[in-house]
Formats: C-alpha cells, structure tokens, sequence
C-alpha cells in the first residue's frame, strides 16, 4: 500500500474521532493537537492495527507523535508482514 | 521552572478535588474497627472499598501468628533473601502455596506489583513475544516495559483478536506468552480463560493469569478462573497477591515448569528488594490455611457480591458485565461522580473513585468491592444510600419499576 493512501485512511479515521477538527494532516500531533486522552489513543491504534491488519509493539507506540509518525510505522510494519 | 513542571496537569486535576477526606486521594483513615468498620474524619463508615475479599485482615489466629512472629524473629528481615538468606517462613509458605495451588514451584515476592514487575521482565526477553490484554494492570504493562520482550495487545478478553495477533507472530522465532487476569479490578468482569486457553494450546503460546482478584474468590477451592474454568493444565504461570483475600501484603508466582528457580538469581525485582518481614509471612500462612479450609467464606463473599451487583443492577444503575466480588457503577461525568463519591463517604459508605484514564473506555467508576465479613445489613445500607443519592443528582430520574424477581419474592 502507497503511504499517501495509509495516511489517507489515517486521517479519515483520526476525523472519525474528533469530527470538529480541521485540517488533519501528517504533521499534526496526535495527543497534543486532537486532545485525544490516552485511552481514547490506545483505542485509535487498535482500530488502525485491524485496519491494516497488523500488531504494533509499545514502545514503538510510544514514540509517536504525530500522524507521519504513525503512518511510517504502519509502512514498515505492513512491509514487513508482506516480506 | 521547576523538575516537577511537566506533572502541572496532574497536579491541576490533583488539586481540583480539595483537601483532607473530600479529596478521593488523599483520603486518611482516623481508625480501622474490623473488616468492614472504619473512620474516616470522626464519621463512622462501612468499608466497601478495600479489596479484603474474605474479611481475613482481623482473622483472630492469623494476628496470634503474626504476634508471635514479631516476638519470636523481630520486626524485619532487614534484607533480600539472595544477599542476605532466607527465613524458614519464606520457604515455609513457598511450599504451603505451591502445594495449594497443585505446582512444584512457587516464588514469593514482597508486593503483588513485584510479583508481575519481576515475572514479566524475566521470564520473556529480547525476541521473545508478550502478548497482553489491553486493560491490563499497571504492574503487567509496567513488568513489560522493565523487560525487553516486544509487547503486544489484544483487545480486552477478546479471543477472535488474540487469535489474530498470535497468527500474525506464527513464524516469528521466540517464545510467546499470554497474559490475562482473572477478574479485572475495574469493573470486576471475568477474562474468557477457556477460550484463551484453547488459543494458547494451538499456538504454541505460554499463558500467564494473575489471579490477583480472584485467589479465594473462584473455583470449588478458591485456586480462582484456572480452577473455575477448568483450565489450570493451560496454564503455565499463576501470580497473585497477599493483600487481597489473604489480607496482608506480598505477591508470589507458582508454576510446573522445570527450571523455574532460576528466576531466583534472574530476577531483579526478586533479587534487589527485602523480603517480607516474619510477621506478614506468619499471618499469609495462616490466611491461606484458612482460605483453603472454610468455604464457607467463599459462598458468603459470592451471596454478598450477588446482593450488591443485583441490587444496584435494579436501581437502573449500570453495573459490570459479571457478578464478582468487584461491583463498579459507572457513571458518564467525572464532577458527578466525585460528588456521588463524596456524598456516599458523608453517608458513611466508603468506597473507591476511579476517574478516566485509569478506567476502562473512559468513564468514571465507583467501585466497591465486597467481603464475606459484610453483613447483608451492611450491603442494604449501601443500595439505599445508592438509591438517595442517584436521585439527588439526577443520576436516576425515575422510581425504577420493580422487577419481575422482586414481584415474585414479594408474592411469595
């Protein structure tokens, strides 16, 4: 999959979750910004974990910040799976 | 600036709730009377809130133990048992427990959070796979995040998603563990072992369950879920703690697997703390004993458990999925739960305030938790102050219609 189009799905779920925020994009941050609390993240990575239908480990989650980082994360993961 | 900055939003919310005994975390208790008898502030209250599962804290032989522990061996052991040995109590109740729950092996640890810090971060490593249930613990995630397994989650007691994760890991080298909890301290739900169980045997997996709020509580002999469920062979390792059921303080692990002791010179957690002073490993001892031989203490606590879950349950408050010893409401907003908190304490009921994040899909709770020392007197008293306060606050709007079961006991 194309990372424009995983950040595409990204984005279009992120404003699922916070409907009155605009303008989503890669360099928004995830917790700072969408004032997401952490349970309400963690519930967010699970649904993009079955949406691309992999498992990311904790302490990568714990480095993300904003939506690239996750998007790059799904990348290689994804990448990974295939491989 | 200061180093304590980066903690102003605690502190904010922290601070929001008041001083003293208004404040849900800074709450003192001015005397303990008995299992479920306190002070809190000059007023009396009924202790609902304490996880003494089977009331054993005030057990009249266990106090005579520990007395003559501290007379006898003096109030601590003033070291860890690696560097500075062991007290035949230490091994004494390694045995008791191993042979209580029916396992060669048993290591004991000085808090329930040690038992999970110590286990998690030794027995799987880097290329190894820890696979845990979303609404763990904080001692399973922070034992995962001391280790260097890759660590994982499944959607809480969700098989399908363990399943899925597990397939996933199926070419990957290393050991995999599972770890799931008996009975949820939260909400007091039950993890579906069997289930996990069958997982676990196809894949290849090993399976840890902390039995933390569920020694003493479930299954014929109180070996918790893995008895209940029938599953005890499936499982690889069983941790638990001291200072629930047993009513003092310390953790422990008990397993069949060959090689186990090891984790005595391996595991840091076990290694670099003092042990349990005589007196708690006395009065645990004699706990367990009593534990293993009064069921009677068992069918009280779930007749308790029953009383409270289906009481609030029919004052249209919203309770856990399952009838277990933990029943928690939840309630929609943190300010109306803080009040509803702070009005069933000036009721004289006291129990836990649990506020998002630290709850399951971000939801304040109040959270009892029942024992076997409470009276059903006890119990009522704590539905009715339920009642008046819900509809002070509008929690419940209307008089709940009465239930079918209600009519049917007040036909009979």
């Amino acid at each position: 999959m194309q990372i424009s189009e995983i950040r595409e799905q990204i984005i279009a779920g992120l404003s699922q979750a916070r409907p009155d925020v605009q303008n989503i994009g890669g360099q928004t941050r995830i917790v700072q910004d969408l004032e997401l609390d952490s349970v309400a993240v963690m519930d967010f990575i699970l649904s993009v974990e079955d949406r691309f239908d992999i498992s990311i480990p904790l302490d990568r989650v714990a480095d993300i910040v904003t939506v690239d980082d996750l998007v790059h994360v799904v990348e290689r993961l994804g990448n990974a799976e295939r491989a | 600036m200061s180093i304590f900055d980066k903690f102003d939003h605690l502190r904010h919310t922290y601070e929001s709730f008041g001083s003293g005994s208004h404040n849900p975390f800074t709450v003192s208790f001015d005397r303990i009377e008995s299992a479920t008898e306190g002070v809190i502030n000059g007023r009396r209250v009924i202790l609902l809130g304490t996880n003494n599962y089977l009331g054993l804290t005030f057990d009249p032989h266990s106090i005579e133990e520990a007395v003559r522990a501290v007379q006898t061996l003096g109030t601590g052991t003033t070291g860890s048992r690696v560097a500075n040995g062991s007290y035949a109590g230490h091994g004494a109740l390694e045995s008791d427990l191993a042979k209580f729950f029916r396992r060669r092996h048993c290591m004991v640890f000085s808090t329930g959070y040690q038992a999970n810090l110590g286990m998690l971060s030794t027995i799987v490593g880097r290329g190894d796979h820890l696979i845990l249930d979303s609404d763990s613990h904080a001692s399973i995630y922070d034992g995962a995040r001391l280790g260097h397994a890759e660590v994982i989650r499944f959607r809480h007691s969700d098989p399908d998603d363990l399943y899925k994760r597990l397939r996933r890991l199926k070419d990957a080298p290393g050991s995999k563990l599972i770890v799931a909890e008996g009975i949820y301290s939260m909400l007091g739900d039950v993890a579906p072992l069997r289930e996990i169980a069958a997982i676990k045997r196809e894949m290849g997996a090993y399976l840890m369950v902390d039995e933390a709020h569920s020694m003493g509580v479930l299954g014929e002999h109180g070996r918790g879920l893995a008895e209940a469920t029938g599953v005890e062979a499936d499982v690889d390792f069983i941790v638990g703690t001291f200072s629930k059921s047993l009513g003092s303080v310390g953790g422990f692990c008990v397993s069949d697997l060959d090689g186990f002791d090891v984790l005595r010179v391996a595991c840091r957690p076990y290694m670099f703390t003092a042990s349990l002073p005589p007196s708690i490993i006395a009065s645990t001892r004699s706990a367990l004993q009593r534990l293993d031989n009064d069921k009677h203490l068992r069918t009280q606590l779930m007749d308790n458990a029953k009383q409270l879950h289906n009481g609030l349950h029919d004052l249209g408050l919203e309770v856990g999925p399952h009838i277990s010893p933990v029943v928690s409401v939840a309630l929609d907003e943190p300010e109306v739960a803080v009040r509803f908190w702070s009005a069933l304490v000036e009721g004289g009921i006291y129990l836990n305030l649990a506020l998002p994040p630290a709850t399951p899909s971000s939801r304040p709770l109040l959270r009892a938790s029942v024992s076997a020392a409470h009276s059903p007197a006890q119990i009522q008293k704590a539905v009715e102050l339920f009642a008046k306060i819900a509809y002070e606050l509008g929690v419940l709007r209307s008089e709940p219609a009465p239930r079918l079961h209600s009519l049917a006991a007040n036909a009979a």
